[in-house]
């Protein structure tokens, strides 16, 4: 090659590196800023509160005097509603996923439902609060209770889990569905062999996104009516005698991590901030805690499945 | 068109026999009245140009259509002279655990190799894990991948090299016994030697099974089929013994295709 077409190749291939590099650059400035934003903000309310993170705070209920307050009725009140969440939103909006990708003909009426809950995943909480209250508590008289507020944010975050379901599941190369197809697999046997387990990782992190807001989420709780102070605990999910499992925490009125925190941050004195403080790091505590939960499932399913 | 497609009589018997076969793609006429007899324990090669309807004509064996919408078959495909696959009270899962198939690429499930093996038999029910292991090992063997697997059967599939992959896959579709393999181009994506050990195991598998495969290469097709049929924009132009259909061609097209002067 002549040595000036050589070196005209060079100054535009090192043209094209310094835009490349250019780029990381910028993507790692703009990644450092906001973990230093996030971490700070984040430390800076663990230190505010770290004071008030002791055993007492976690087995008190919330009291007049600041020192002598604690979050009892709020973390297990949130430990109940997501468990209730999980259990509603999980099954419903995996299995919808699944109808809508796998068995539903594809037509105009398939597109309006796509497009009418992909929509939804944007409507603002407060409007499902609304809807929840007219439909759980006075339609069908649930009450204002854990059942109700766990449906309610069932309701918030089902689309999230139904878009990300119908999305892990049309990841899955076609030619893994011929190949079971073609062995004589039934669609039922495609979707629980296949399907499902190759997809779980990404449904599962659906999910976790889905949770994620959902334990920090205030507005519907309120409205579906969601007490700000509470000194008792709902009845134990276990009892000793058969069938072990009792239902009654269910109807239990109750009130959530983010409202014990509102209702501290609203009051005058200045201790009851660092209790907000210590509440809301042990709510992003609880976050973390469910993303653990979902690693430690994508890991052992790992195991079986073989990329 | 005239087609003269009449070779010397097929003398053995027949395992499959396609009658009027026509497949739409919604309004796209992809298959016309095709004619056809697969001969029982014996190879059929398909050969043709690209686009001509070889894999369209092969999935209609197994029903495959049925999976997407809008596809129709007219006409039938007996098998065993008394099973219209075609039919409509015949239950494509019936046919596919009947008639199985290897595809172009290898298609290994994301799982161990033994798991993927024995998912031919776990669509079934089948549990028992003895009569699974000796099935599994039987049809490795056939597949010619027993030895190089044998001490890593619960390793996943993804870590088997393409060729290997792909006997992996013929294993898959030989373990539950099948009547017909259906063959897509198996060894388009393989290099002369994985290729050449496929070709190897086709000839032995012939005591076990009919298989029908197509292929895009005229030596592999006149190295390994017993029979050939050449198509060409979606019609059966020519069928016959292979070693007729190859040195005298009945057809102006199939000479060309064959002499490489069309496709
Ligand atoms: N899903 C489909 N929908 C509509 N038309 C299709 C579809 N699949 C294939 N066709 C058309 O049907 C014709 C036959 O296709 P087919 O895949 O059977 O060809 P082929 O002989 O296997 O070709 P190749 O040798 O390239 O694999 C082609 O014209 C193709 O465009
Ligand atoms: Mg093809």
């Amino acid at each position: 090659m002549p040595t000036t077409n050589l070196r005209k190749l060079r100054t535009n291939l090192n043209r094209r590196k310094l835009i490349n590099s250019g780029f990381a650059f910028l993507g790692a400035t703009i990644i450092a800023i906001a973990i230093i934003i996030l971490l700070g903000l984040t430390l800076k309310m663990a230190f505010q509160g770290a004071e008030r993170i002791t055993p007492e705070f976690f087995t008190s209920f919330p009291s007049r005097r600041a020192s002598r307050a604690g979050i009892l009725s709020a973390w297990v009140g949130t430990c109940l509603v997501m468990l209730v969440t999980a259990m509603a939103a999980i099954p419903l909006g995996v299995a919808s996923g699944i109808y809508l990708e796998e068995y539903a003909k594809k037509n105009w009426l398939a597109d309006l439902i796509e497009i009418n809950v992909t929509n939804l995943a944007g409507v603002p909480s407060i409007i499902y609060g609304l809807l929840a209250l007219g439909l759980f508590v006075y339609e069908l008289r649930l009450g204002q209770s854990i059942l109700s507020a766990g449906l309610t944010l069932a309701l918030l975050i089902l689309p999230v889990v139904i878009v990300t379901t119908r999305e892990s599941i049309r990841a899955i190369p076609n030619s893994l569905r011929e190949a079971s197809y073609a062995l004589g697999a039934s669609k039922w046997q495609t979707i629980w062999d296949h399907i499902l387990p190759y997809s779980f990782g990404s449904i599962l992190t659906g999910v976790i996104i889905g949770l994620s807001r959902a334990i920090g989420e205030t507005a519907p709780i309120i409205t579906i009516g969601a007490l700000t102070f509470i000194a008792f605990l709902p009845k134990s999910p276990f009892k000793s005698e058969f069938p072990f499992l009792s239902f009654e925490w269910l109807q239990a009125p109750f009130t959530v991590m983010p409202i014990q925190m509102f209702n501290w941050v609203s009051r005058p004195q200045a201790a009851f901030e660092i209790n907000a403080a210590a509440a809301g790091t042990v709510l992003i505590g609880m976050t973390l805690g469910i993303n653990a939960i979902a690693i430690f499932l994508r890991y052992q399913l790992r195991k079986d499945i073989k990329w | 068109m005239v087609i003269n497609n009449s070779h010397e009589q097929i003398t053995s018997i027949p395992k499959a026999e396609v009658a009027d076969l026509d497949f739409y793609y919604g309004s796209f006429h992809a298959l016309k009245g095709i004619n056809m007899t697969l001969p029982e324990h014996s190879v059929t090669a398909l050969i043709g140009p690209s686009g001509c309807g070889k894999t369209t004509f092969l999935r209609c064996f197994n029903r495959m259509h049925d999976l997407y919408p809008g596809n129709r078959y007219e006409g039938s495909i007996w098998l065993d002279k008394d099973t219209n696959i075609l039919g409509r009270k015949v239950d494509p899962i019936e046919v596919r655990m009947r008639i199985s198939m290897v595809f172009q690429r290898p298609n290994p499930f994301p799982k161990s190799i033994y798991e993927n093996v024995a998912y031919g038999l776990r669509v079934r029910g089948e549990n028992n894990r003895r009569l699974m292991d000796e099935k599994i090992e039987d049809a490795l063997r056939v597949s010619a991948l027993w030895d190089e697997v044998k001490d890593r059967l619960n390793e996943s599939a993804y870590n088997l090299s393409g060729g290997q992959q792909q006997r992996l896959c013929i294993a898959r579709a030989l373990v539950a016994d099948p009547e017909i393999v259906l063959f897509d181009e198996p060894t388009s994506a393989l290099d002369p030697i994985a290729t050449a050990s496929i070709e190897e195991l086709m000839s032995t598998l012939k005591d076990r099974v009919t298989i029908l495969i197509v292929t895009h290469s005229m030596q592999q097709a006149a190295r390994i089929s017993d029979h050939t049929a050449f198509m060409y924009l979606g019609e059966l132009i020519e069928f016959g013994r292979t070693k007729d259909v190859f040195n005298k061609p009945l057809n102006q097209q199939t000479e060309d295709y064959i002499s490489g002067r069309i496709g």
